[in-house]
């Protein structure tokens, strides 16, 4: 394993988000944060409990969900379609690194970075809302599985665009949907039985399930549901890049 | 000594590319590159120049064929292989907002090298870069870009570097300055293999040129022995009378008029005594031109017969000089040949 080359990839891609942060941390944060004042403390204090939990409280997994997922792709997808647009990912493509050890470098940053804003947001949202945390050693666990996966995602968006439109359509037409009728915002059991059923298809449902379940000990899913599903969307993203690398798609003719 | 530095650093063998098109790029290419040498890879657009020097730095997938580096396949042992190869390539790409010093230092750490702040620092020096070094790369001019891909390329202490068009939309002085800084590189046993369509650059710096043409290898040969064996000279004599046409008795010569009829030009193959050319190595370029000549009228020297003939017909000389064709003209010659 070239761990300088993994680390050097990483740091470069650290230093990408620091030169700019505004994008990278605070807008994130703020627009995060301003779901907590309207649905949290706003509209929040008018809505009954949802599954014993005060309403503002119940949504903070799955906004934290929202902005992980959201983040984590945005970030992987832009992190490698950057140097493809420009020209210059031949250096990474001609140096003595693996496609793991690629992988492995844009992905545990693009990572990083979405469980540092993860992390941020969970800080903001206890000024707006009070919640407390049942399973932290949980909630670290699929804040680092969910941000891991869709990163991988993100990778293979960055890989599958070729402009920019591409790399902004995935994230707003599926990712974002997905996340708004996974949960996020209410229980799945408020919906009528047929969408119930629909709803189950929806991938996002069992993370933001798993990671609710973190905070108040309750989801739509088991746990373990939740845990299994996370960890097949993982292995399928690692499958679907391997077969990328191995075919050379967009990468090598 | 001289042993090791003709063994090949590189052994191409078979090598075919075919793009998902349909499109041939290569058709097996052999080739070898000697240790320590400049390699000139010549050809027109198209050709398969960039797609032969991807597929050694591990930017294309071959599609037959052998490539090894140092002894190393570029597939089954990717890592050891790619880490002997530094790639400056045609396109000016880079991380725009990245600093110059990052930049490089980015490249050193891709190749698994160590932080060596004083050798990034001395390949920026070395390419006139050191002043620029806190500057982002989207401030600098063309030329100091394609210098910065230079320096990333020498990052990493490479042993072989390809130069892919280095010197392409770049003026006449730093394209001398890079021509310097290449040589230093081979002085220093590094070996180069450049893509050029400037064939001036590859007449200046290269020991040996390829010439490649719809995906074959049309010639490999000594940069000197190839414009010995395949250059042609022109002996201009300047007349003392103008003429109005070439007078018969001298036709057999194939002379033509030039400069209004104030000259002639002879031109003859420098191919036929080609091996006596051992013997005059150091001679004037003069001399080469009365000792080499091509065309043997009537088992004589064609240039002593031709002024005799001068001399018979009252046709007056008074001066005259030779003129050995370029690489640019070998080139375009080899080129049109196979066209035909």
């Amino acid at each position: 394993m070239n761990v300088t080359s993994i680390k050097t990839i990483y740091v470069a891609e650290m230093a990408r988000s620091l030169r700019t942060v505004l994008q990278s941390i605070v807008s994130p944060v703020v627009s995060t944060s301003l779901y907590f004042v309207v649905f949290g403390s706003a509209i929040g204090t008018r809505i009954t409990q949802v599954e014993g939990v005060p309403y503002g409280a119940f949504i903070v997994p799955g906004l934290i969900m929202l902005m992980l997922l959201t983040q984590s792709v945005s970030n992987a997808s832009f992190g490698i379609f950057f140097p493809r647009f420009t020209g210059s990912i031949y250096e990474i493509l001609s140096a003595p690194i693996s496609p793991l050890e690629i992988v492995l470098g844009f992905v545990t940053a693009a990572a990083t970075k979405s469980i540092v804003l993860g992390l941020i947001v969970l800080a903001t949202a206890s000024l707006f809302v009070p919640f407390s945390i049942q399973h932290p050693a949980v909630m670290l666990l699929f804040l680092v599985l969910t941000a891991l996966t869709f990163s991988l995602l993100g990778f293979i968006i960055g890989i599958w665009a070729d402009g920019f439109e591409k790399l902004q359509l995935v994230p707003l037409l599926i990712i974002t949907p997905l996340t708004f009728l996974g949960g996020t915002f209410y229980s799945i059991d408020m919906l009528p039985p047929t969408w119930q059923v629909v709803t189950l298809f929806n991938p996002v449902v069992y993370l933001v399930s798993g990671f609710r379940w973190s905070f108040y000990g309750q989801g739509d899913v088991s746990i373990w549901i939740s845990l299994l599903m996370i960890v097949l969307f993982m292995l399928l993203a690692l499958l679907i890049i391997q077969a990328i690398f191995r075919s050379g798609y967009r990468l090598k003719p | 000594m001289q042993e090791a530095r003709q063994a090949p650093v590189i052994e191409i063998q078979g090598l075919t590319k075919t793009y998902g098109g349909g499109f041939t790029a290569l058709k097996s290419i052999d080739l070898d590159i000697r240790r320590g040498e400049i390699f000139a890879l010549l050809g027109p657009n198209g050709a398969g120049k960039t797609t032969l020097i991807s597929i050694i730095c591990g930017l294309v997938n071959p599609s037959s064929g052998h490539v090894r580096v140092a002894g190393h396949d570029i597939i089954s042992d990717f890592r050891a292989a790619r880490s002997y190869i530094g790639l400056v390539p045609q396109e000016l790409t880079n991380e725009a907002f990245s600093t110059v010093w990052d930049s490089v230092s980015f490249s050193r750490g891709l190749f698994g090298k160590p932080r060596n702040p004083a050798h990034i620092e001395q390949v920026l020096r070395s390419l006139s870069l050191w002043d620029k070094r806190k500057n982002r790369l989207i401030t600098l001019s063309g030329g100091m870009k394609r210098r910065v891909l230079i320096a990333k390329a020498l990052a990493h202490e490479p042993d072989i570097l390809f130069l892919d068009e280095p010197t392409a939309g770049v003026d006449v002085e730093l394209r001398r300055d890079m021509w310097e800084v290449v040589r230093g590189l081979r002085d220093n046993g590094v070996t180069i293999i450049l893509t050029t369509h400037y064939i001036e650059e590859a007449e200046e710096m290269a020991d040996r040129i390829g010439v490649i043409r719809s995906g074959e290898l049309v010639l490999v040969e000594e940069k000197h022995a190839l414009m010995r064996s395949l250059g042609r000279k022109e002996l201009t004599l300047q007349l003392r009378q103008p003429l109005d046409e070439v007078p018969e008795s001298l036709t057999r010569f194939g002379l033509t008029l030039a400069d209004d009829g104030h000259a002639l030009v002879y031109t003859y193959d420098d191919a036929s005594t080609a091996s006596d050319s051992e013997n005059h190595d150091g001679d004037s370029p003069e001399m080469d031109g009365h000792g080499r000549q091509g065309h043997d009228v009537e088992g004589q020297s064609g240039i002593a017969k031709l002024l005799a003939g001068l001399d018979n017909a009252g046709v007056g000389v008074k001066d005259l000089y030779t003129r050995q064709s370029s690489l640019e003209e070998i080139f375009v010659s080899l080129v049109q040949e196979r066209k035909e």
